[in-house]
């Protein structure tokens, strides 16, 4: 027998959903005025109102009946229109605009790998060998790219990195080395050797207990007595060498949550055939208890991707530092909001691609998904 | 009386167990076992839950380690030597009350998995073996699939063949029937006697006395963590009707009364 058809599905959609209750109806009615409220003003500012052409801040601006230069009343995105190139290449990259190509194409690769790694024709055992080469290859060909002095491309020191180049470059290598480094600590931390065990105590609860910007700091000024005088180590490996410290202990916190939720029998199974510590961990345990953690291990990632800022502190520019620093120019000063509007519009699209990339991934990785699935064929 | 030696005793026993004594903290769950298996023999161990019977088998394939006594498997004493306790592993197959199947792996993964990577045999012998054992349980159309996709019966037959791709000269079953739907419990049964027809050297932790009856040359009663009774090598029928120990013939009487 189908199903009986409701007499008006979107009436009662309605009156489930929104009005099936002098409370839900009361909320209901709120949230309509409070958006009546915001978003026509905040439409108003950022498009009806809003500058988008000209080329330097007095195209926002115009002469009131006083004779007197005033803000226009919407937004000005002629300063990103601008200014965009620094924001995304930094400063080094804006002045030899000629170069530009070298962190696109980067970018591009890195787009290229990710859309390999999800495309669905492409088997298991095909897309751990992309991701093998590319972890290995990847890294090197970016700094190659981006770095320059070779082929007679001009070098751009990582110093004269900055913008959202910068972001991705921080971001993504402190995740991709703190990955097996947390996995290691969280292996580690549930070790029935006693030293291995409290080394991983103590390195996951002090880095977890210090603020970045504090670890940052001890990167900067102590990291050289750690190494023989005179060697001067790099600025961004510095603040890469604090956000993989950092991130290591949150991601091995993940994964030891993960860990600890396969079931026991999973671990006792594994035993009873035999394998021992290092192939039931690899083999068993382990990928189940990444499937596991996807959810807290990206979570902590798009923590990390946003706490990239904080290296503003060391000195370097990166995407919402270098906004910050052009929003403070004589010439642009007034218009941070735009700026920021711009940095938390990038910030966004990485963060929620990376969130998308991980609901399909546990889509993926879930077997009794792949069951219920089946069973409807 | 706390010895059970069945099949006439001449062969040389594959499992001895001699004095074992274990405990959880305070409480003293294994209390002088003493018990011999010879090759091809298969024992049913039963009692009430909490009795120790799980745990004794469980200490066969060193799930569980012991603090007193000596347990020797197929001629290796089992101590606190890993590489023995591998060995030892790898020639007693085990079958568990949830069936642990390894649920990121296809059926066919989990029965090749520990020969190719324990045992080191080229992928496709082990892939072939494996589809006849998945043939003897009665599945190889399932291959392919998750075992969240099967049924608990299914699973557990999946879950005997995983164990025998090992080629174990054991089996240790722990409650392989409990968890499992009544309508699922006699295809996994009928795999089980199969594989006693074959001259597998089998410990049942089991509660289906149709089952014991059937194949079972000797049965252990256990409780409170001691083996109260032991039937009378090939007498188990006779030995249901008329325990002698007081408490074996309260239990029999609880769970024969059922069926």
């Amino acid at each position: 027998m189908p199903a009986p058809v409701l007499r008006h599905p979107t009436l009662h959609w309605l009156q489930r959903n929104l009005f099936s209750s002098w409370l839900n109806t009361f909320l209901t009615l709120l949230g309509v005025l409070l958006l009546w409220q915001l978003l026509p003003p905040a439409f108003e500012w950022a498009v009806v109102n809003a500058t988008f052409s000209g080329s330097d801040s007095d195209s926002c601006k115009y002469i009131d009946e006083h004779g007197e230069k005033v803000d226009a009343p919407g937004a000005c995105w002629t300063f990103v229109k601008i200014r965009w190139p620094q924001f995304l290449f930094g400063l080094w990259y804006t002045r030899n605009f000629d170069q530009a190509w070298r962190p696109v194409l980067a970018f591009i690769l890195a787009l290229a790998i990710i859309t390999m790694l999800m495309l669905p024709f492409i088997t298991p055992k095909r897309r751990y060998h992309i991701a093998v080469w590319a972890l290995l290859l990847y890294p090197f060909m970016a700094y190659a790219l981006l770095n320059g002095a070779w082929l007679g491309l001009p070098e751009a020191k990582t110093a004269d990195w900055g913008g959202l180049t910068l972001t991705l470059v921080l971001a993504s290598l402190g995740i991709i080395a703190a990955f097996p480094l947390g996995v290691c600590l969280a292996l580690a931390r549930r070790s029935r050797m006693p030293i291995v065990k409290t080394y991983a105590v103590l390195w996951i609860e002090m880095f977890r207990g210090m603020p970045l910007i504090t670890l940052l700091f001890i990167a900067s000024v102590m990291l050289p007595y750690f190494f023989p005088a005179g060697t001067e180590i790099d600025k961004v490996v510095r603040a890469i060498i604090a956000i993989t410290i950092f991130q290591s202990a949150y991601t091995a916190e993940a994964i030891r949550g993960g860990l600890s939720a396969v079931p026991r029998g999973q671990y006792e199974a594994a035993e009873a055939l035999g394998f021992g510590f290092w192939k039931s961990t690899l083999l068993i345990t382990l990928p189940q208890a990444l499937k596991i953690s996807i959810p807290a291990i990206v979570n902590s990632f798009i923590q990390l991707f946003k706490d990239t800022s904080l290296v503003l502190i060391i000195g370097l520019l990166e995407l919402l530092n270098v906004i910050q620093v052009a929003a403070r120019s004589s010439q642009w000063k007034g218009y941070e909001a735009e700026g920021y509007i711009f940095a938390a519009t990038l910030f966004f699209v990485f963060c929620y691609s990376m969130s998308l990339y991980s609901r399909g991934l546990e889509q993926r990785l879930d077997t009794s998904l792949a069951a219920r699935r089946a069973q409807q064929d | 009386m706390n010895t059970a030696t069945g099949n006439g005793g001449n062969a040389e026993p594959i499992i001895t167990i001699k004095g074992l004594n274990k405990w959880y903290g305070a409480h003293h769950v294994l209390q002088d076992i003493d018990l011999t298996v010879s090759p091809g023999e298969k024992i049913v161990v039963c009692g009430p839950s909490g009795s120790g019977k799980s745990t004794l088998i469980r200490c066969i394939n060193r799930l569980e380690s012991h603090q007193q006594g000596t347990i020797i498997v197929d001629g290796t004493e089992l101590t606190e030597d890993l590489k023995s306790i591998d060995e030892v592993r790898q020639d007693v197959g085990m079958v568990f009350q949830h069936f642990n199947l390894f649920p990121h792996l296809t059926i066919l993964d989990n029965l090749t998995l520990a020969p190719i990577w324990v045992r080191k045999t080229p992928k496709a012998d082990a892939t072939e073996e494996a589809m006849h054992y998945l043939e003897r349980v009665k599945i190889p159309e399932q291959a392919s699939k998750y075992p969240g996709q099967l049924s608990g019966g299914q699973q557990q037959r999946v879950a005997i063949a995983r164990a025998l791709c090992m080629n174990p000269k054991i089996m240790l079953f722990d409650e392989p029937t409990s968890a499992l739907d009544p309508e699922m419990i006699s295809e996994v049964l009928d795999v089980m006697v199969e594989l006693a027809h074959d001259g597998m050297t089998m410990l049942v932790v089991t509660h289906e006395m149709g089952f014991a009856s059937q194949v079972a040359d000797c049965v252990v009663f256990m409780d409170e963590g001691k083996i109260i009774e032991c039937s009378e090598p090939g007498k188990v029928d006779a030995f249901f009707k008329g325990p002698r120990n007081e408490r074996t013939k309260k239990f029999f009487g609880q769970i024969l009364h059922h069926i």
